[in-house]
């Protein structure tokens, strides 16, 4: 999927034609690259285009995209199926797509940018979930006493938020180049330093010492990315103390996910580095539910999420057909998980309900 | 504020080998053992040390290490002196707002301000005038000595010094600014070096250090500017007769505006801007003559002719044919009898209008971003706004665990800002070159321009709201 590596001679082709257009920014990408030459190894295919000159190609690129997208489908399957005997939920192909870029991470406006805007959702979003299980919080630092585990955290762009905000946070990530670029980042805020800890490792290495001692733990934008979603929500769940949340962002698998989230941004418009994302491995809310609440979590909030290209902003939705975030919390009794997770939704019906019938109420205390 | 700018500019000649690095702009990739701030405001002015206490104040600072570098002495008032300083700001309500915000208006209450609740602007040329109340009588504006403020400020500065550090006598004589992401071990802080040869880091640097900002020069921002040929006496005035005082007073001479701003029964400040001779010539003359001076510059009609004095009250008569309830009739400033004696000062004046205010981990307020014409008194309330936008800016990303020298927040203030200020020095700038003429067709133009607002009140409304934020 990534570079030229997979893909069949005509797509070779296709990319050696883009190639040559972008040689000049290849020298541009080269500077830029240059102090980070040492960190990876490259091959001439799969060296990084400055994405924001491949954008102005796209009207160029765009017929020769739509000829050879079947050919792309085809050669994805063949290519899944030799990475799908391992035991863990790291899939090794998504490993090579997230080396390839790891040392552009910290880049506000570059190839991760969209992450780095979807900052002013997910924060906010996890910080008031975990703000409303606390009685009163400290100012300056609202999630002071927090333990966070921050799984497939990257480059530590999420951790170094939640940090600030006072939680003492572990990042994971299975690449290692990505657990070193945010260790490095960390490291020159002293503050941070203290409370954030980054471990390259999967979430299955590290489930026995971590069982049960994080208030929350966060995915976000890493289940469209694993073998085995089952397992994964498993060991989300034994890691999260009784009561603790559990928050995911990734993608819907829809029509149209597959139409602006893969063709339109990473094949056309290049706001996503072209094979991150493969659309079979995308979770639909529904089915995501349904994991989480068969392994006793139990689904608070589902928001859909719309990211505006042209200004570089994420906005909610009540459209969950593209990205969505979801929070769900690990039920308290061990006994009777059942009621628990009734007692939830019944609060919240009951404040639904409360709410709607208001005047209701109030008519009939007159009477 | 003038003075003290000249004694910091004075103490920086002897370093003068400090003004090379000053203006350039250097790579650090050095050690990292100093202190990391999250905020250091350079200058400690009016306006930075606002921006110093509404930051040490805010709610989502409370584990922020914050800083202010200040090149002067601390001041220290035993008690409130009798004499009035001659340098005064006239404070607006939004100004007012954001200095209760943090508890300093307390202060300033406490020593002393004087409300206005009508300001009368009119021509010499013309009989033209326009008249700003607001319908119930409320306080227009708040003139206070710049002095009162900075004790009120420096008082809520100490109360807050376990997360607002301030350094008084330490001048920055360099910065170093970091690359635009992480490279090898290259520091992504900002780092400044203070002329006693300490350095700092920190993560977001605030330039408050006035309109020869040197932290502006140091990031190469373009800065247009240019020289009024005109300079600014200011004065502090015993009135004849103890009257209310709740008038601001100014009249637009051919030479320049001339304001009376009340700070008690018997005493107002004047602020005269005209051009460089005269005004040296009004601070080096004896004081009767000074007196006389003033009086007549704001009774005379020596101005006058015949032909604006019947097209305006041709006007004057279709305002009152339409609104015969809004006619205003010219009333005249109180008379002055002395003047306080060494209270004569003089200031040169100018324009500037930084081209960014923001760059990455920079953003600057106050004077630093623009310079203004005092004609409408809103160059410290256009800091102060700046200080209120900023901070609303950074409480929010604070909150939201941001990277606080994140352009992404800072070009949100700089948007806010520059919209409000560019209008507000173009609009300063036209009013000036306006009523700089004695041509008779401009003179007739603004005096029907003047008579037709005051006629128009949702338009003086308008403006008054405009000034006031």
């Amino acid at each position: 999927m990534w570079g030229g590596r997979k893909l069949s001679s005509f797509g070779n082709r296709f990319l050696g034609v883009l190639r040559s257009r972008c040689w000049s920014t290849q020298a541009e990408g080269a500077r830029l690259t240059s102090s980070a030459e040492n960190q990876v190894s490259w091959t001439p295919q799969t060296k990084p285009w400055v994405f924001s000159e491949y954008r102005i190609m796209w009207f160029k690129s765009c017929r020769m995209t739509f000829a050879c997208l079947n050919r792309m489908k085809i050669y994805r399957y063949p290519w899944r199926r030799l990475y799908s005997t391992s035991q863990t939920t790291v899939d090794n192909s998504e490993i090579k797509t997230f080396l390839a870029l790891a040392h552009r991470w910290w880049d506000e406006q570059g190839v991760y940018a969209p992450l780095h805007s979807m900052n002013d959702l997910r924060v906010p979003f996890i910080r008031d979930n975990l703000l409303k299980t606390v009685a009163h919080h400290q100012s300056g630092k609202p999630l002071s006493g927090m333990k966070i585990l921050d799984v497939g955290c990257g480059g530590g762009l999420l951790s170094e938020p939640l940090g600030r905000l006072g939680a003492s946070v572990i990042g994971i990530d299975p690449v290692d180049e990505n657990i070193k670029i945010a260790q490095h980042h960390k490291s020159f805020d002293p503050v941070l330093d203290k409370r954030i800890e980054y471990r390259a490792c999967s979430l299955e290495e590290i489930v026995e010492e971590t069982a049960e001692t994080c208030d929350a733990v966060v995915a976000s934008e890493v289940v469209e990315h694993v073998i085995d979603l089952e397992t994964f929500i498993q060991c989300c769940c034994q890691v999260l103390k009784p009561g603790g949340s559990l928050f995911i962002t990734t993608i819907n698998k829809t029509q149209l996910s597959y139409a602006l989230g893969i063709v339109f941004s990473e094949q056309i418009a290049g706001i996503v580095p072209k094979g991150t994302h493969t659309w079979e491995k995308f979770v639909s809310p529904e089915k995501l539910e349904s994991i989480l609440e068969s392994n006793g979590l139990s689904v608070q909030t589902v928001a859909g999420m719309l990211y505006n290209p042209l200004s570089g902003y994420w906005h909610w939705s009540e459209n969950t057909s593209l990205n969505y975030a979801a929070h769900a919390v690990k039920s308290t009794g061990q006994e009777h998980p059942v009621p628990a997770e009734f007692v939830f939704k019944g609060e919240t019906e009951e404040l639904r309900d409360k709410d709607s019938t208001n005047p209701g109420v109030q008519e009939e205390l007159k009477k | 504020m003038a003075a003290r700018l000249a004694v910091s500019r004075w103490r920086a000649a002897p370093s003068a080998a400090g003004r090379g690095p000053l203006l350039s702009c250097r790579r650090w990739s050095g050690a990292k053992a100093d202190t990391v701030y999250d905020v250091v405001v350079s200058g400690g002015g009016l306006v930075g040390a606002a921006m110093a206490c509404a930051l040490g104040y805010d709610i989502h600072f409370h584990d922020k290490k914050i800083l202010l570098l200040e090149a002067g002495p601390k001041k220290v008032w035993e008690k409130l002196p009798e004499t009035y300083s001659n340098r005064v700001s006239s404070i607006s309500p939004g100004s007012a707002t954001l200095l209760s915000s943090f508890g300093a208006w307390d202060h300033i209450c406490n020593m002393r301000y004087r409300a206005f609740r009508r300001m009368q602007v009119w021509d010499a040329c013309s009989e033209a005038l326009i008249m700003f109340d607001k319908d119930n009588l409320d306080d227009m504006g708040y003139i206070v000595e710049n002095d009162v403020i900075m004790c009120a400020l420096t008082k809520q500065l100490e109360a807050v010094s376990d997360r607002v550090t301030v350094l008084y006598r330490s001048k920055a004589v360099s910065y170093t600014w970091p690359y635009p992401f992480t490279m090898a071990d290259s520091s992504p802080w900002v780092h400044i070096t203070l002329g006693d040869g300490s350095t700092l880091q920190t993560k977001l640097l605030i330039g408050a250090d006035g309109h020869n900002s040197g932290v502006r020069q140091a990031a190469g921002i373009q800065n247009v500017s240019w020289n009024y040929d005109q300079s600014a006496v200011v004065a502090t005035l015993h009135l004849s007769e103890a009257t209310e005082n709740n008038v601001a007073w100014q009249r637009f001479l051919p030479s320049g505006p001339i304001a009376l701003l009340p700070l008690s029964d018997t005493l107002s400040s004047l602020v005269w801007s005209t051009s460089h001779e005269h005004a040296a010539e009004l601070v080096g003359m004896d004081e009767e003559k000074f007196v006389d001076t003033i009086n007549s510059a704001f009774w005379s009609d020596a101005n006058h002719t015949d032909f604006i004095d019947s097209a305006s009250t041709v006007l004057q008569s279709v305002v009152g044919f339409l609104r015969p309830t809004k006619v205003s009739a010219r009333q005249l400033p109180p008379s002055v009898a002395r003047v306080d004696a060494r209270s004569r000062v003089l200031f040169p004046l100018g324009l500037g209008h930084a081209a960014e205010y923001v760059r990455p981990r920079l953003a600057l307020i106050g004077d630093a971003a623009h310079r203004v014409h005092p004609l409408a008194g809103q160059g410290v309330n256009m800091g102060f706004g700046d200080v209120s936008s900023l901070v609303h800016h950074l409480s929010a990303a604070a909150f939201n665990g941001k990277d606080l020298g994140s352009m992404s927040h800072l070009t949100g203030y700089e948007t806010d800002r520059q919209r409000h200020n560019t209008a507000l020095l173009a609009a300063t700038d036209l009013l000036k070159r306006l009523y700089s003429t004695s041509a008779a067709l401009l003179v007739l133009l603004r005096t029907w321009g003047l008579q037709a607002t005051n006629a128009v009140s949702p338009l003086k409304e308008q403006i008054m709201a405009f000034a006031s934020k």
